[in-house]
């Protein structure tokens, strides 16, 4: 009986009683509501079928295939993670957001049919809004209703598609579907809108780094997986998420190198990071979707933990661009190994845990030989290396001294870092145990010399070409827009024209949006509002008017 | 034996009450007599839709007259429905309406007050019941004046202006229906609603019925507001008492969606209205209108009375929408929407009658802090919100889903978009509430818990309450509103 409930319901509800008691109670609960769900997951036999019925319809709240339990699983272990970071936060109503957050992304990662994945969809659309509105400035109550309504709006989109399939097949069983059809088609668009592609992309980066310094922590984790998840589970080869995925990949590398902020250009980096996974899900082979799979687990980790170094500075000096920072490592040494030891994974070191699930991917596009797209994703992995696994540490931690000494974070902070840092290893030198975990059995062998040093190499020469263009790098933190010669160095000509066109359609679009929206809030208003024509009270004498108007009508029409 | 005598019962009892309470000249008596009336009226309309789901379709013949000459009252599975709705929101705003009337009406007019409001349940219930054209016609009299009268008696002076507007309007819609029963009656010489429907065959093509048609279906959207005819609901709904608010937003439109639905599928049976008249395109074009720009007009309204009247608009729109699709699970939809709008508007004017019980005023600025002032009565109002918006596990939802499905299976993309689009907006306005009640502080600073009374919170939580659990257990809604389309559709069960 108890099995028949989603795992995730244990985050969502015990949320509720982190509202109540004292600190040391709070952190009892916070520490071990995670754990009772992970608990939970692994307790759901994985041949189970809890079917109830609903509507016209069965539903299937609770389903444990390898593939959900892996999301499942580290969701869970985000949680305790984020909310082990999280003790003295303060606002206890980010946590409580934040739990239910997790719990209903453990509930997507369940659910056994598009029903319920949709209820769980939308509670983590609200629970992650609350996550980002208490950080309780007005920046971020801007972010979070920009963020709210986007959401909603996918959640419009997903919906007129669950409709349309429901209407076209009668079952709401989520399983592998082709995207043929009006109703697939808007479901594939509204898991993508979560996932941070294009066009919509930008959501993503306008609304975490406002979060606070622990909510950004949460909101890197959940959302963009559950995509990620969801498009696994829905749409597994299909071939337009190949173009989508290298196009976020290209996408979250070209900002995050224009970008000052140090956690939005971590942001960027989540686009950049799903892209290589959206890729894999796009090639859709046994491999490249293990790949996708394993690399939602350790991006999940490392993302986490690189959020927390920033985090932890932010916490210690209130201080979030990279101009104002640097030189930390003197008096944050713990916060700083940890800090790189994440730049390290994220740009897939081996030896960490980012080398053994990102290059998976790598191979489904060589198993498929498809050129191009490995070419395309061994040129980003430099990218990435450049943006987040240098840049991010180099400038807060190294470069120039800012004269700033605060000491390492608090232990529980400390010791989340600790734990996440020794999974990124961990998972590095075993990754038999993720391997384990996986949707299908996998044949793979990282560690062989070639792989070892074609990554080694690769990450030599991008390293190198970072302290040699240091100047330039430099000169890019006031926000200028002449880095695209930079590119023209490494001769990537197609990585330099996307720069253009995307920094361009940026532009354009955020003058255009700005121009218009403000013209058409007004022009309804004019109608609509308070004194407009809609809403105003009529003299009976002009609605009697319009009575006979219609009466007019509907004889024209009824005798014509 | 009784049993068989339930169809005259549900409107003669509440209807006899009437002028008996005037007897009593004390405001406790009438509303207890009220009170159990309402309770009593729910009793039978809840064994009548058990006989019509057990024993199908129930004639009863007034007098002994039997029916096409004398006058029938006439009980299946769409109107006994519609009565379950009808007395279901009596009782429970007849619970609620003891202390709010207190506060609202003055102690002299109290009588009175509960008198008109019984007299304009029989008039509603009778609407229903009853199987005669003619009837319909008297019964919507007696539902509309006495609802004049009620909604005159709002504390705001602008009560009296909206009554009369709504009073010429209604009384415009009323002819327009008396003109178009009197067509058909010229065409086929009976009142009976079921003869009627079997002579009209013969006469279908004949311009005077296609005048019938139109002056019937004008004269039910006055009665029902639908757009651009909702002009006289705004002001009615947002200056009436808050227990009149309430009654009216879930009873009223209601049961002109139910006549506008007896014209169209029994009367003039679907292949006149919407293969002979193109009534299918003029009702999807008013009702999009109806759901984007009424929605619209709400966001920006500051009384919240009147957003949710406006609301109410939108709403009607979406009845109408699942209507005009004349298929199974659009029609569904219109039927279920009639149950679940009655909940959430009626527990959500309730909660509004709450605030104006403790607050003084409906506007947006009196709410702000209210979260914390009274965190039951908000926490009641984001629950119907939610329902209003159509997220899952609300009963809003469920009837949003059958719309859709419905529009789906048409091929009617565009009208899935403009429903969600419409959800949007509702979002849009419900968030303006919560935004002010728990994320501003109170205009006077005032931060002391003062919730209204038990007897207006417990009949309000009992709304919100069937929100959500018909939102879950469908089985009772869907299903007769699933039966009632089968059974309009003349299609085999």
């Amino acid at each position: 009986m108890l099995t028949s409930l989603p795992p995730g319901l244990i985050l969502i509800l015990g949320a509720a009683l982190l509202l109540f008691g004292g600190r040391t109670i709070r952190a009892v609960f916070t520490l071990a509501l995670p754990l009772l769900a992970l608990f939970a997951i692994w307790q759901v036999p994985g041949d189970m079928v809890s079917a109830l019925p609903f509507l016209d319809y069965v539903i299937e709240p609770v389903r444990a295939d390898s593939l959900g339990r892996l999301f499942a699983t580290i969701f869970a272990i985000m949680a305790f993670g984020g909310g082990l970071f999280a003790l003295n936060q303060d606002r206890t109503v980010e946590l409580v957001a934040g739990f239910v957050y997790a719990g209903s992304a453990i509930g997507v990662a369940m659910a056994g049919d598009l029903f319920t994945a949709f209820v769980f969809w939308e509670i983590m659309a609200v629970a992650s809004t609350m996550v980002i509105w208490s950080a309780a400035t007005t920046a971020a109550y801007r972010a979070s209703i920009r963020y709210l309504i986007i959401h909603l709006l996918g959640g419009v989109v997903l919906m007129t598609g669950i409709v349309a399939h429901v209407a076209d097949t009668g079952s709401l069983a989520f399983g592998a579907m082709e995207a043929d059809s009006f109703g697939t088609w808007m479901i594939l668009a509204g898991f993508l809108l979560n996932a941070g592609a294009p066009p919509l992309s930008a959501w993503l980066p306008d609304a975490y780094p406002e979060a606070s310094w622990s909510g950004t922590v949460f909101l890197s984790a959940f959302t963009t997986k559950t995509a990620v998840y969801v498009l696994m589970r829905g749409f597994p080869g299909t071939e337009i998420l190949i173009y989508i995925g290298i196009f976020m990949v290209f996408y979250g590398i070209v900002y995050a190198l224009l970008e000052n902020d140090m956690r939005r250009i971590l942001a960027y980096s989540i686009v950049n990071q799903v892209g290589f996974m959206v890729t894999g899900i796009g090639i859709g082979t046994e491999m490249s979707l293990n790949g996708a799979a394993a690399h939602a687990f350790t991006h999940i980790i490392y993302k986490a933990l690189l959020l927390m170094s920033a985090g932890a500075v932010l916490y210690m000096t209130g201080k979030r661009k990279c101009t104002d920072l640097g030189g930390l490592f003197q008096s944050m040494p713990l916060t700083a190994l940890c800090g790189t030891i994440g730049a390290l994974a994220i740009s897939s070191f081996p030896w960490t845990s980012g080398f053994v699930s990102k290059s998976m991917i790598s191979q489904g596009a060589a198993d498929e030989h498809m050129a191009i797209i490995w070419f395309l994703l061994t040129a980003a992995s430099a990218g990435v290396f450049l943006h987040a696994g240098i840049k991010f540490p180099w400038f807060v931690f190294f470069q120039k001294d800012s004269g700033m000494r605060p000491p390492d974070p608090p232990w529980n902070m400390r010791l989340a870092m600790i734990l996440f840092a020794a999974a990124c290893i961990g998972i590095g030198l075993w990754p038999q145990f993720l391997y384990d975990l996986l949707p299908y059995p996998v044949q793979y062998a990282p560690y062989t010399a070639a792989h070892v040093i074609n990554m080694l190499q690769l990450l030599l020469f991008a390293g190198l070409a970072f302290f040699v263009l240091l100047p330039m790098m430099k000169r890019t933190l006031t926000i200028t827009l002449d880095f695209d010669w930079f590119y023209r160095v490494f001769g990537y000509v197609i990585v330099d024209r996307l720069t253009d066109a995307i920094v361009q359609f940026n532009k354009s679009a955020s003058v255009w949006t700005r121009r218009n929206l403000d013209t058409i809030v007004a022009g309804v208003f004019r109608h609509h509002g308070p004194q407009g024509i809609l809403a105003r009270t009529w003299p009976t004498g002009s609605t009697v008017l319009w009575v006979a108007v219609l009466l007019a009508i509907y004889l024209l029409l009824y005798y014509a | 034996m009784i049993a068989a005598h339930f169809p005259i019962l549900q409107v003669v009892v509440p209807l006899m009450a009437a002028p008996f309470v005037v007897l009593f000249r004390n405001g406790t008596v009438a509303w207890f007599i009220s009170f159990a009336v309402s309770w009593f009226a729910l009793a039978i309309s809840v064994a009548l839709l058990g006989q019509v789901m057990d024993a199908g379709e129930i004639s009863y013949a007034i007098g002994d007259w039997a029916p096409p000459w004398g006058i029938e009252y006439r009980v299946d599975k769409i109107n006994a429905f519609v009565l379950l709705i009808v007395s279901a929101i009596a009782a429970i705003v007849a619970t609620f309406a003891r202390a709010s009337v207190e506060k609202e009406i003055p102690e002299d007019k109290q009588v009175l007050f509960y008198s008109a409001f019984l007299l304009c349940l029989t008039g509603l219930l009778g609407i229903t019941i009853t199987g005669d054209a003619f009837n319909i016609f008297v019964f919507l009299e007696i539902s509309s004046l006495s609802s004049y009268a009620l909604i005159a008696m709002g504390r705001d002076r602008r009560a009296l202006t909206a009554a009369f507007q709504y009073l010429v309007m209604g009384t415009i819609g009323a002819t327009f229906i008396l003109i178009g029963i009197g067509l058909i009656y010229m065409m086929t010489g009976t009142l009976n609603i079921a003869d009627m429907a079997v002579r009209i065959e013969a006469v279908s093509t004949s311009p005077t019925t296609v005048a019938a048609a139109a002056f019937i279906f004008v004269g039910v959207g006055l009665k029902l507001a639908l757009f651009p005819l909702h002009l006289w609901l705004p002001n009615a709904y947002t200056f009436a008492p808050s227990m009149v608010s309430a009654f009216l937003a879930a009873t009223a439109t209601k049961v002109s969606v139910y006549v506008m639905l007896r014209f169209m599928f029994t009367v003039f049976g679907k292949f006149f209205t919407f293969e002979f008249l193109p009534e299918s395109p003029i009702l999807i074009f008013l009702a999009s209108l109806a759901i984007l720009t009424a929605s619209t007009v709400a966001i920006f309204q500051n009384n919240l009375k009147r957003m949710l009247a406006y609301s109410s608009v939108a709403q009607i729109g979406y009845m109408v929408f699942g209507i005009a699709m004349v298929n199974v699970s659009g029609l569904t939809a219109g039927i279920l929407h009639l149950f679940n709008h009655a909940l959430m508007k009626g527990g959500l004017f309730m909660a509004l009658g709450c605030i104006a019980y403790r607050l003084g005023a409906t506007s947006i600025e009196q709410v702000a802090g209210a979260g914390r002032r009274m965190p039951l009565t908000m926490f009641a109002f984001v629950i119907g919100g939610l329902s209003l918006i159509g997220v899952p596990l609300t009963a809003g939802f469920v009837s949003k889903w059958y719309l859709l499905l419905g529009a789906m299976e048409k091929g009617w993309w565009p009208a899935a978009v403009i429903v969600l689009v419409g959800s949007l907006l509702a979002v849009v306005y419900v968030w303006r509430v919560v935004e002010a009640a728990y994320f501003r502080p109170s205009p006077d600073g005032a931060t002391t818990v003062e919730e209204a009374p038990l007897s207006m919170l417990i009949p309000t939580w009992v709304l919100i309450g069937a929100n959500v659990y018909f939102g879950i257990h469908t089985d009772l809604s869907v299903s007769v509103a699933k039966q009632a389309a089968v059974q309009l559709l003349g299609l085999a069960p």
